[in-house]
């Protein structure tokens, strides 16, 4: 085969074609049979097979991928990935010396694990042993493999005398030109991957979120983050085939970082995450078959970023719709509290507790409330029946003076803590206590008044009375 | 040889500029925001080239950065959102913008016009090959030249002006925002503003060197050449000129070595953007070992002397003790026990051939030189000891291990208690 460029280089066609458009495509579409007949794996031996090991891939690579992104190794993961590139030349190069097959699946991945686990080596050396930090480490070692990989193939495709054209694949990665055998080692190797996962969550959940304290309980806990690496390495290289080695990076972290929008658990994150990716590996490896043209990586790749994106603006835990909404519901709440304290300081000072339109406007002037929200704040005081509308204004029920006199009391408390523990100067406590006054837990208040006390403060007031002593 | 003007010019130009401005990427520890940058630009330039039916450098440009602002966007909010690692958040988004830039090109039909996904990764620099050079170097320098020059080398002539152009003017502001942006804003201009100028300089030069010789070749012109100086130099302004020095070594080494080290064994070439990173590699691992502060051998070399200096000390003040005690000097068997894990040897012959010490046979003794030095020392050790229970509060029998490594350190107080917290005697200077 010869190298794309150099076919450009003799033949700079296209220009006459001109640009297309999205839609010009020259493959044959599928029909609706095929693609039904191939999502529910009745597309003969061989897809079947195909498929399965690749959805076992992307199993585990979620799963692996959930302790990578804990263990803050995604990029790492990227070079080591990149790294492997040279590693499949020189196996290529290399096999016939020792009469194996160069073109044969384990020789190849061998070779790939043998440089991957070089270039993590040279990164972990680069950091120990010059100035220079992590980041330049990764991109050093990510650029100059794949640069001497590059080199490698480009020496095969015009040197050797045999037909190299399958190396290609493991750029971009192609599950169609993937044989039987070539699938049952993919899927072997990730199953493998997932029952280790499963027998040591618990040491590799404990190493990820606390090693020093896993360290003087007692674990190995270098010899666990090296099987965490070598889950890794596994994974990486056998997803070589799958998405290719650009994209691999995004099959380990991409359901991982999906993962963690739904949940703070890491077990579910886990299986979340092994769900996502096996999910997008399914797909992608169902349409690499019906499309034996298309790179099944940016497929697969792309299906797994739909999920993210779904997660990333739908989640419950932890998406953006809903962590707006959660964070409105609360400054709306912590408006309410404001008023009903503005409300309950004017009533201690015996003027009426009715909030008059200009009391409302002087209080939404120093909060900076925009024009719109002082609406939402008076709706929901009085949806709340924390306050009536009077003759005067709102006029607050004796449940919105109790909700007033508790932030008020939460207040002075606080302020006097810091005043009395923390050292701040008198002048300067309000500001700071505004943002707390409204998150004190019940076990917070009566730890704060304990130690008041202790310094013979009391601070007037308690939840139930409503009213200053 | 003057066929290969163009494709040599164009990959050490592309190599100056990335490697000129990786310097502060570098520093700034965002060298992965190149990397970053150089996968997603991609899509942008694939839509760009779309609309715009052609590659007009400015089409390109303005799809580049619209996908750069994306990208830089999307990390945020990733990893705000997320709350995940900086780089997992590149990695997700990076990696999502490039596998969208390869389908969108193997789903329409740019790549029948070069734009297809191994070029993207190492680009074509035998596009520009010139075949119609004059077959003599006379021959080169005429107008026809000029107007045979590709596109391709024009805008990154371009690009490397501009970024040339901004490193020089800003220079000043560049280096206070790459160690302290702090600093920066309190000296009267925005880091942010510098930190984005950079970011966009980044993109173009990017897109300006992706043609020709790809987005691998980018990655690591952006971060070798300056890994590379940075282990070689101190300051930053002879970094940047160390930088600029290796990007052109990796760019005419790099392509020339793709024909001419196969050649010398009768084979094809290989792929010329990718022997340049490999000469990027091979130039940064020889600084690593051989760069005259930070190398490795030069960090073993000072290790060693440091070791040796301090073995010798140790030597002089065990001889000191051991007369302290009423003893003549000590055999060597007991000052290899004493003295165990450093080089006694080395520490025997150094101390001789400055006559501090003698050897007799089996014994060592003091000279009167020997015990000045040894008595300075101790006197220093002894010191430590009483400001480390007297000022730190350190108990007696905590301060002795301490002691023995700051004893080596080289101050050398003119005053002090007399005696040690263990009650020995602390020597007088110069007695």
């Amino acid at each position: 085969m010869v190298p794309p460029a150099l076919l450009h280089a003799h033949a700079p066609a296209g220009h006459a074609h001109g640009p297309g458009s999205l839609a010009d495509v020259t493959d044959e579409w599928p029909t609706w049979s095929q693609v039904v007949e191939t999502l529910t794996l009745r597309a003969g031996f061989n897809t079947n097979t195909v498929i399965a090991g690749t959805t076992l891939l992307g199993l585990a690579a979620g799963v692996v991928g959930v302790f990578a992104l804990l263990r803050k190794r995604s990029l790492a993961t990227d070079a080591l990935s990149h790294a492997t590139l040279p590693g499949i030349a020189i196996a290529f190069l290399v096999a016939p010396w020792f009469g194996l097959q160069g073109r044969s699946l384990p020789v190849l991945l061998l070779g790939a694990t043998a440089t991957g686990v070089l270039g993590v080596i040279c990164i972990q050396a680069i950091i120990r042993h010059t100035r220079l930090h992590e980041d330049a480490a990764i991109g050093i070692v990510l650029s100059v493999f794949f640069g001497a990989g590059v080199v490698g193939l480009s020496y095969i495709q015009s040197n050797a005398a045999t037909g190299a054209a399958g190396l290609n694949k493991f750029i971009f990665g192609q599950t169609a030109a993937m044989s039987v055998r070539d699938a049952v080692l993919m899927g072997g190797i990730a199953l493998t991957a997932v029952a280790a996962a499963g027998l040591f969550l618990k040491e590799f959940t404990l190493v990820c979120f606390n090693d020093d304290f896993a360290k003087v309980d007692g674990w190995p806990v270098t010899l666990i983050d090296l099987g965490m690496m070598a889950l890794m390495v596994a994974v990486t290289v056998a997803g070589l085939q799958a998405v290719g080695l650009i994209l691999v990076v995004a099959m380990l972290i991409v359901p991982a970082v999906a993962a963690r929008f739904w949940t703070e658990r890491i077990r579910y994150v886990v299986v979340l995450a092994g769900l996502i990716g096996a999910a997008s590996c399914y797909l992608g490896s169902v349409v690499s078959a019906l499309l034996p043209r298309k790179p099944a990586g940016s497929v697969i790749v792309l299906t797994s970023g739909v999920i993210f994106a779904i997660s990333l603006v739908f989640a419950p835990a932890r998406g953006v719709v809903a962590s707006t909404v959660r964070r409105f519901l609360l400054r709306l709440r912590i408006a309410c509290d404001h008023l009903m304290e503005v409300a309950f300081e004017r009533s201690a000072a015996g003027r009426p507790r009715t909030l008059d339109a200009a009391e409302i406007d002087r209080v939404a002037a120093l909060r900076a409330w925009p024009r719109w929200f002082r609406p939402l704040v008076v709706w929901s005081i009085r949806r709340r029946g924390l306050a009536r509308t009077g003759p005067g204004g709102l006029s607050l029920t004796p449940e919105g003076l109790v909700v007033g006199a508790r932030v008020n009391r939460n207040h002075r408390l606080w302020e006097q803590y810091l005043i009395s523990y923390a050292d701040v100067a008198p002048s300067h406590v309000d500001w700071s206590v505004d943002q707390v006054e409204h998150v004190l837990s019940d076990e917070l208040i009566a730890e704060l008044e304990t130690q008041l006390a202790r310094r013979g403060i009391v601070v007037p007031g308690t939840h139930a009375e409503g009213a200053p002593a | 040889m003057i066929a290969d003007l163009f494709p040599l010019a164009t990959a050490t130009l592309a190599a100056v500029t990335c490697g000129l401005l990786g310097n502060f990427l570098v520093l700034r520890r965002l060298s992965l925001m190149g990397d970053a940058i150089s996968h997603s630009v991609l899509p942008g330039l694939v839509i760009a080239f779309l609309i715009a039916a052609s590659k007009h450098p400015i089409a390109m440009l303005a799809g580049a950065a619209t996908a750069g602002i994306i990208t830089v966007v999307l990390v945020e909010l990733v990893k705000k959102l997320g709350r995940v690692e900086p780089g997992a958040a590149m990695g997700v988004v990076f990696s999502l913008m490039f596998a969208l830039g390869i389908l969108l090109i193997e789903r329409s039909a740019v790549r029948h016009a070069d734009l297809d996904a191994d070029c993207v990764l190492h680009g074509q620099l035998e596009m520009l090959m010139w075949y119609s050079a004059p077959d003599h170097w006379s021959g080169v320098f005429s107008w026809a030249t000029l107007e045979a020059v590709p596109r391709q080398l024009t805008t990154l002539a371009a690009t490397w002006m501009i970024a040339l152009a901004f490193v020089a003017l800003f220079f000043k502001e560049l280096r206070i925002a790459a160690f302290d942006p702090a600093l920066a804003t309190t000296q009267g201009f925005n880091a942010t503003f510098m930190h984005y100028a950079l970011m966009i300089l980044v993109a173009s030069a990017t897109v300006a060197s992706f043609e020709a010789v790809g987005s691998i070749l980018v990655i690591a012109m952006l971060i070798c050449p300056a890994a590379t100086a940075r282990l070689l130099s101190d300051r930053l302004l002879s970094q940047v000129l160390w930088s600029v020095a290796i990007a052109t070594a990796c760019g005419v080494v790099g392509y020339i070595g793709a024909s001419a080290v196969p050649g010398a064994f009768g084979k094809d070439a290989v792929n010329a953007a990718g022997s340049m990173a490999v000469v990027a590699g091979l130039l940064l691992g020889a600084a690593t070992i051989a760069a005259p502060r930070h190398g490795l051998v030069a960090r073993l070399l000072h290790r060693r002397r440091v070791g040796l200096a301090t073995a010798r000390e140790d030597l002089l003040a065990a001889l000191y003790r051991a007369e302290e005690s009423g003893g003549a000097g000590l055999s060597t068997g007991r000052l290899g026990d004493l003295l165990v894990g450093s080089s006694l040897g080395g520490a025997l012959r150094g101390a001789s051939r400055e006559r501090l010490v003698r050897r007799d046979g089996d014994r060592v003794t003091l000279t009167d030189a020997g015990r000045r030095a040894a008595a300075e020392l101790v006197r220093t050790h002894r010191l430590w000891e009483s400001y480390l229970v007297d000022q730190v509060g350190l108990s007696p029998d905590h301060v002795h291990d301490t002691a023995e490594r700051l004893e080596h350190v080289g101050v050398r107080p003119r005053e002090g208690p007399a005696v040690d917290p263990h009650g020995r005697r602390i020597p007088r200077r110069n007695g």
